[in-house]
């Protein structure tokens, strides 16, 4: 079943341009180490202290020792050298050059670097979300489509009731509350808040299938519940599940994007929304520096659109009436 | 009759989980970040510490629900407490000024972007073998994966800085008297890029939605026996397949209000325009909890009562809801 959607897809060149984008980045994920040029984050001073030889810095910067003296003036020079050499290297806020493609920010990490590394973090919270909320939605389908009755009345409602509340506001104030900063909360509070529509929409297939011929067939001759779940409806809801999951999965990008860029995120950590949001921090935009906030935001955009091609294309597939004439 | 009555029980009752849900929400968190808002308001004078207590139901020595009920009492009167950033004018106060922007800028992007969605939504349907039809379904698609607020960021870098066409940011021109012509005209100028950028945001998901009712109905038989009639061919693009087409798109608009609203808190942050995204933010950034529950609890009423209004037309719009009813 599952082998044949992607053959389907794969034959599709929406899904397929989809496709390319999407393992395109899922690899600049895996192979960030590889791929980038410098660590996502430096701390310069520590490099520098680095390179200082604590022992003598201890012997020599000493009262009693004559501040003229020729050991004390080549140990400076060397420590100045070398601090030179990491400002050199890591300058601040650098327009883009050969060492750093795409400039360095207000710490001196290297943009570049900073954007591989982002990519990871960026993808794993969509990804990971999406999953959560497919799964969630999916869960609460079956039950509510299958089963009917109060569990139905149930979640329907719920459903209902939550569709309407705005989500993008109680993000941010559940995130505003939320002591905790980490991934794991993020993926929390934009699964929590993004499951009602497919499992909207997921129900409804489940109707549908339920009363099929096929599944009223199985359901008199007596096959379990579990038997007529997951071996009749389920591998018919594979293309509308996966479509689910690549819409969840790109307002959940958008999602940590936004909260990021708020703030609301942890900010020491690299994502594409943190860099967008000590770009801002920083006035970027006022000084100019596009190198800082466009990449970012095109690498989002770039995520969303293969995700809408991949979808463009289960539509087409699922819904033969988009298909072109 | 029975869908307007269940219909306004639903919107009695999602009013009622908001408000809850707003009540609830900091006391599920672990920390409870109550208890933190009394402990960071310790250098104040007891009578006003009192005043605070009261105010926000944050009576520890009651228990829940009668601080719950404090709370419902509180906030149906319209006490909303006292803002913490802005001590001490009232959060009311805070929302009287910055909401008359909000509703501005956002009610007349969601009206402008829902019109002109539609319209080319129909044309793209109609249209849809030829290559701009296919193009403009493209480049929206593609630019409802940006986030809102970085195409702000884009526009600001492009049209205000590098153009120098618009102001950065800001709703008005600081320093006109207000009320007169030159201010107003300054509100246009402030207000255009954010408005862009809600605008073209949006668009693409209005366009989709009723492209694809559109090609949906234009595949019924009574298109094609209207066509096989030889009727005119504008009668039956509007009167036949755009007037059942644009159906779901109106029960959809509660979905993408909703949306909308979000996108548009987020541009106000970026572009500094003071409705109430941008108090929004700064309630965020300053912990300043009574103000965002405010603002939260205002965009929830909003919404959902748009959401009753759409209904509402659903029910004028469609005759089998209508009759239905009766």
């Amino acid at each position: 079943m599952i082998k044949d959607f992607f053959k389907t897809l794969i034959s599709n060149r929406k899904s397929l341009v989809g496709l390319c984008i999407l393992g395109a980045f899922i690899l600049v994920a895996i192979f960030a180490p590889l791929l980038a040029p410098y660590p996502p984050k430096i701390d310069r001073l520590e490099t520098i202290v680095n390179t200082v030889d604590p022992a003598l810095d201890e012997e020599l910067i000493s009262e009693e020792y004559p501040s003229d003296s020729q050991d004390v003036l080549t140990y400076r020079s060397t420590v100045t050298r070398e601090y030179v050499k990491t400002i050199d290297y890591f300058p601040l806020r650098a327009r883009p050059s050969s060492a750093h493609p795409l400039g360095t920010n207000h710490a001196g990490n290297d943009l570049l670097s900073q954007v591989i590394w982002g990519t990871r973090i960026s993808l794993t919270i969509g990804l990971a979300t999406g999953l959560f909320v497919t799964i969630l939605s999916l869960t609460l389908a079956l039950l509510s489509g299958y089963l009917g009755g109060v569990v139905d009345d149930v979640i329907t409602f719920l459903t209902n009731v939550m569709l309407v509340i705005p989500g993008l506001p109680l993000m941010i104030v559940i995130a505003a509350y939320v002591t905790m900063k980490g991934v794991m909360p993020i993926v929390l509070i934009l699964g929590l808040t993004g499951w009602p529509w497919p499992t909207r929409l997921l129900r409804s297939q489940v109707l549908t299938l339920k009363s099929r011929d096929f599944v009223r067939v199985s359901r008199s001759l007596g096959e379990r519940t579990l038997f007529v779940v997951f071996r009749e409806i389920l591998p018919n809801m594979i293309s509308i599940a996966m479509a689910e999951f690549f819409a969840a999965s790109m307002a959940a990008i958008l999602g940590e994007a936004t909260l990021e860029f708020i703030g609301l995120g942890n900010v020491t950590v690299v994502s594409w929304g943190t860099i967008l949001f000590w770009a801002q921090a920083n006035g970027a935009l006022l000084a100019g520096s596009w190198w800082w906030f466009l990449p970012p935001g095109i690498c989002i955009a770039l995520v969303g659109t293969s995700f809408v091609l991949i979808n463009f294309a289960i539509d087409e597939i699922s819904n033969p009436r988009l298909r072109k004439r | 009759m029975k869908y307007f009555l269940r219909k306004l029980g639903m919107l009695v009752f999602t009013l009622f989980i908001s408000v809850s849900l707003n009540f609830f929400l900091p006391r599920l968190m672990p920390g409870d970040p109550a208890r933190a808002l009394l402990d960071k308001m310790e250098n104040l004078q007891p009578e006003q510490l009192d005043t605070i207590r009261a105010a926000f139901g944050l009576d520890t020595s009651d228990s829940v629900l009668v601080q719950y009920g404090h709370y419902l009492r509180n906030t149906i009167s319209g006490n909303l407490g006292i803002s913490f950033s802005r001590f001490p004018t009232p959060v009311s106060e805070v929302m009287r000024v910055a909401v008359p922007w909000s509703v501005g800028l956002m009610g007349l992007c969601t009206i402008i972007s829902f019109m002109l969605g539609t319209i080319i939504g129909i044309a793209a349907a109609w249209r849809r073998e030829t290559k701009l039809a296919s193009l403009t379904v493209g480049f929206f698609s593609f630019v409802r994966s940006f986030p809102y607020f970085w195409l702000g960021l884009v526009f600001i870098y492009f049209f205000a800085f590098k153009l120098r066409l618009f102001p950065i940011g800001g709703a008005y021109a600081v320093g006109t008297p207000r009320g007169t012509l030159a201010w107003w005209l300054s509100v246009v100028r402030y207000g255009t890029l954010p408005a862009l950028t809600i605008i073209i945001s949006s668009l693409g998901a209005w366009i989709l939605t009723m492209r694809n009712n559109m090609i949906n109905v234009l595949a019924e038989d009574y298109i094609t026996v209207a066509l096989a009639k030889g009727l005119p061919i504008q009668r039956i693009k509007s009167l036949y397949a755009a007037k059942n087409a644009i159906l779901p798109s109106v029960t959809g608009f509660a979905m993408s209000l909703g949306f909308v609203i979000g996108g548009g808190l987020v541009t106000e942050m970026v572009f500094g325009y003071p409705g109430i995204g941008f108090m929004l933010y700064q309630a965020v950034n300053g912990k300043d909890y009574p103000l965002m529950q405010a603002i939260f609890l205002f965009i929830a009423v909003a919404v959902l009562i748009a959401n009753f209004l759409a209904d509402i037309a659903v029910m004028l719009l469609d005759p089998r809801v209508r009759d239905g009813a009766k």
